[in-house]
């Protein structure tokens, strides 16, 4: 029994049975494709995770999210900059970079892109560490205070979607959100 | 029996006393049998509170109910991880470890003082850390990430914890060197104690990892160090985090194994088999840190790849033989008592009555059907992005921790209450339906939050209709369901906890004592008709068309499930 000494005192000699050995056969293999497929979907698919990160400030950082939003603040036609909820609306340039910044408790600015267009979005926090949750595609990146992460995104359906800050943030953790809106 | 009885004749020392089991024989030493006590106990009473915060979080989860204000939500999240999570786990894994060392090695137990002291640290580590969480200010999550601060009795709290578990794991090693040293056991080494060693390796690892996290933060919240690197923190704080989980697969198969072993009578079908699967555990598992780096910055896609695959998925390989071999060694102990008909007799007239047998082969399916399976597409470097932080991660984790270890942690409970506290399970009738009871309300919090993070609900969050948000979001209908199943599933399980913290508490206080000669024990320990009378390893006849159709049915399963995600992923917007 399990909880005895094995009772074959050399049972590391002892032949594996057919139907063990199948089934570590086929684990192994699964296991195997499993690995390898992550790797081919860096060539295959088109979603995979950017690893270009920089470290920078927080304050550095907080200081050219400003500067980027007062750069492309969108205007209405009669020249009124336009806001949603009391948030400007920033259009950057197609292919361009967009930055949004997560601080207690809001992403900031609202973004509007174009659909099927690309886009260098820079992601960082202010304060504290927060999570970028994009709905309802539901795309989930961690946000770090500190260091600047840059996604090439491309939209490809359009409408108005949520951001919904699902990293613990303290108290008014639950308010935190923002949006990003996708035009034709 | 033979190897046991001649250890009594070489391990007797002076200063201990010993006792026999009359219905196991195996030979006990007071002392290994104290510190089992204590440390069950502690553990139990750490599961009630924690267990209790839990249902307290489910209920507040669930839209139509949320029980708590924000701010006590928040805090009692906080101390529901650390109750159960560390409390809970690590009390009763070294109650396992010192049950797999001593009590199964016929040994006296290594440097009983020292362990009491690690009792006593561990005791008050816990204490302390609840202090800290209830004064309400270190309301920071059980994973503390920085720049957020507890206070300096939070960390401290941990640190002394972790010391006192370290202290405990290195009794259980010097108990192993007894044991050999005093020839109480012939030959190598039973397999549940091989996989209570295995835990026990993994335990310094991860214990090492949380003091050489957990020092430095510590430092900063005195005000000593300036700064925590965030990135830094989560991935050493991980390599304690979810290695910690590892210690408890590894002690939970040694648990499926054991309680195979001593209600059916199982032996392993090849011992060389599963010891490598354990073994594979020791290699591998450690990695598992990069599981909850997927979705960071920072971190080169080959690094993640090999971490989180734990190289090649080799440690998964042990879980999917462990996988074969537990069910398997069960039926063919089952053919062996006489059960042959058809593919499933083995398994329809298996002991289901006995909470222990019951409460193994429900956390033995669960945990490969629902946390394994996840698990893996969870830690499958694109997949994660689709689910990282959402309320599938606390799904997936309640399958493996509380339908798993948990589940099978209360099984050998009942065994431990009779053959430890000698006192026979009061209300076997009650405790008959105990597992069922935990076990579905577990599967079902797993599921139904597995689902609501599949529609993007976020976890961790007091709020998920967002009412007080700048920007207004509407989850679907179809999540406020899940939530809804999720708080009831909870309020079963919380059902089911409170009927195994019943019926173990009032065994040991108040059941029939069993230590008197001639006391019977009506609780059914081990079916003497159930004993397999035959040697099997490697026989040439052996047969196991149950284990076959089962395994078949958890592979297809899993290759649906992962490439269903794959599907999922492809569909989502584009970004590299």
């Amino acid at each position: 029994m399990a909880i005895h000494p094995p009772s074959n005192r050399l049972w590391w000699k002892e032949p594996i049975h057919g139907i063990e050995l199948a089934w570590i056969v086929i684990a192994f293999l699964w296991g195997l494709f499993m690995f390898f497929f992550m790797i081919a979907w860096h060539f295959i698919g088109q979603q995979n995770l950017s690893n270009e990160t920089y470290k920078i400030k927080p304050e550095v950082y907080a200081e050219r999210v400003e500067a980027f939003a007062a750069e492309f603040q969108a205007v209405a036609d009669d020249g009124t900059p336009l806001e949603e909820d009391g948030v400007p609306v920033v259009r950057p340039p197609v292919g361009g970079d967009a930055y949004i910044l997560a601080r207690l408790w809001e992403f900031w600015p609202i973004l509007e892109l174009k659909k099927g267009e690309s886009y260098r979005i820079h992601l960082s926090s202010a304060d504290w560490q927060h999570g970028f949750s994009l709905q309802p595609t539901n795309i989930n990146i961690s946000v770090h205070p500190g260091y600047e992460h840059i996604i090439t995104l491309t939209p490809t359906e359009s409408g108005s979607f949520g951001i919904v800050c699902n990293e613990f943030c303290g108290i008014g953790h639950h308010t935190m959100t923002g949006r990003i809106r996708i035009v034709d | 029996m033979t190897t046991i009885d001649q250890g009594a004749l070489n391990g007797t020392r002076a200063g201990t006393s010993w006792r026999a089991c009359r219905f196991s024989g195996l030979r006990i030493e007071s002392s290994a049998e104290a510190l089992i006590k204590v440390n069950a106990v502690a553990a139990v009473l750490f599961l009630a509170l924690g267990g209790l915060m839990g249902l307290m979080v489910a209920l507040t989860r669930w839209p139509a109910v949320q029980l708590l204000p924000a701010e006590w939500f928040y805090l009692v999240l906080t101390g529901h991880g650390a109750n159960v999570l560390l409390f809970w786990i690590i009390f009763f894994e070294i109650a396992v470890l010192y049950f797999a060392s001593a009590v199964i090695l016929g040994s006296r137990l290594a440097a009983p003082k020292i362990a009491w002291f690690a009792f006593l640290l561990m005791v008050v580590g816990a204490v302390m850390a609840n202090y800290a969480v209830l004064r309400g200010d270190s309301t920071v999550m059980f994973t503390s990430y920085p720049p957020m601060m507890a206070s300096q009795w939070f960390y401290l709290s941990l640190i002394i914890f972790a010391v006192g578990a370290l202290i405990a794991v290195f009794v259980f090693f010097a108990t192993l060197v007894v044991a050999k040293n005093e020839r109480t056991y012939d030959g190598s080494v039973p397999l549940v104690t091989f996989g209570a060693i295995t835990a026990g390796i993994i335990a310094v690892f991860t214990l090492a990892s949380g003091a050489i996290i957990l020092i430095p933060t510590w430092l900063w919240s005195l005000g000593l160090i300036t700064n925590i690197d965030t990135l830094m923190y989560k991935v050493v704080w991980w390599g304690m985090g979810h290695s910690s989980q590892q210690i408890n697969v590894s002690a939970h198969v040694s648990i499926w194994y054991a309680i195979g072993a001593m209600v059916v009578g199982a032996k392993p079908l090849s011992e060389k088999v599963s010891r490598m699967a354990f073994f594979m555990y020791i290699l591998f598992l450690q990695l598992a840190s990069a599981h909850h780096i997927l979705a960071e910055p920072g971190m080169s896609s080959s690094w993640k790849i090999v971490n989180t695959s734990y190289m090649m998925y080799l440690a998964v390989m042990g879980s999917m033989i462990h996988g074969l071999t537990v069910p398997g060694a069960i039926e063919a102990a089952q053919r062996r008592n006489g059960f042959t008909r058809g593919a499933f007799e083995w398994l329809t007239k298996a002991p289901w009555g006995n909470p222990a047998f019951a409460g193994m082969f429900l956390s033995l399916v669960m945990f490969g059907f629902i946390g394994g399976i996840s698990g893996v597409v969870l830690g499958t470097e694109q997949l994660n992005v689709l689910m990282h932080n959402t309320i599938y991660v606390p799904g997936h984790f309640h399958g493996t921790v509380v339908a798993g270890t948990t589940l099978a942690f209360m099984a050998m409970t009942y065994l431990v209450v009779p053959l430890i506290f000698q006192r026979d399970i009061l209300w076997p009738g009650l405790a008959k339906w105990q597992p069922f009871v935990f076990g579905i309300g577990a599967g079902g919090i797993s599921l139904f939050m597995m689902g609501a993070g599949t529609l993007g609900v976020a976890r961790r969050h007091w709020d998920m209709s967002l009412t007080d948000a700048a920007h207004a979001y509407e989850f679907p209908a179809a999540a406020y369901l899940m939530m809804g199943l999720n708080g009831i599933s909870a309020i079963m399980a919380a059902v089911g906890g409170v009927m195994f913290i019943v019926i173990v508490v009032g065994s040991i206080l108040a059941g029939p004592r069993l230590d008197q000669p001639g006391a019977k024990l009506t609780f059914p320990l081990h079916d003497k008709s159930r004993e397999a009378v035959s040697e099997y390893g490697s026989h040439a006849t052996l047969k196991l068309p149950g284990t076959l159709i089962l395994v078949g049915i958890f592979f297809a399963c899993f290759i649906l499930y992962y490439f269903v995600n794959w599907k999922y992923l492809s569909e989502l917007w584009l970004f590299n």
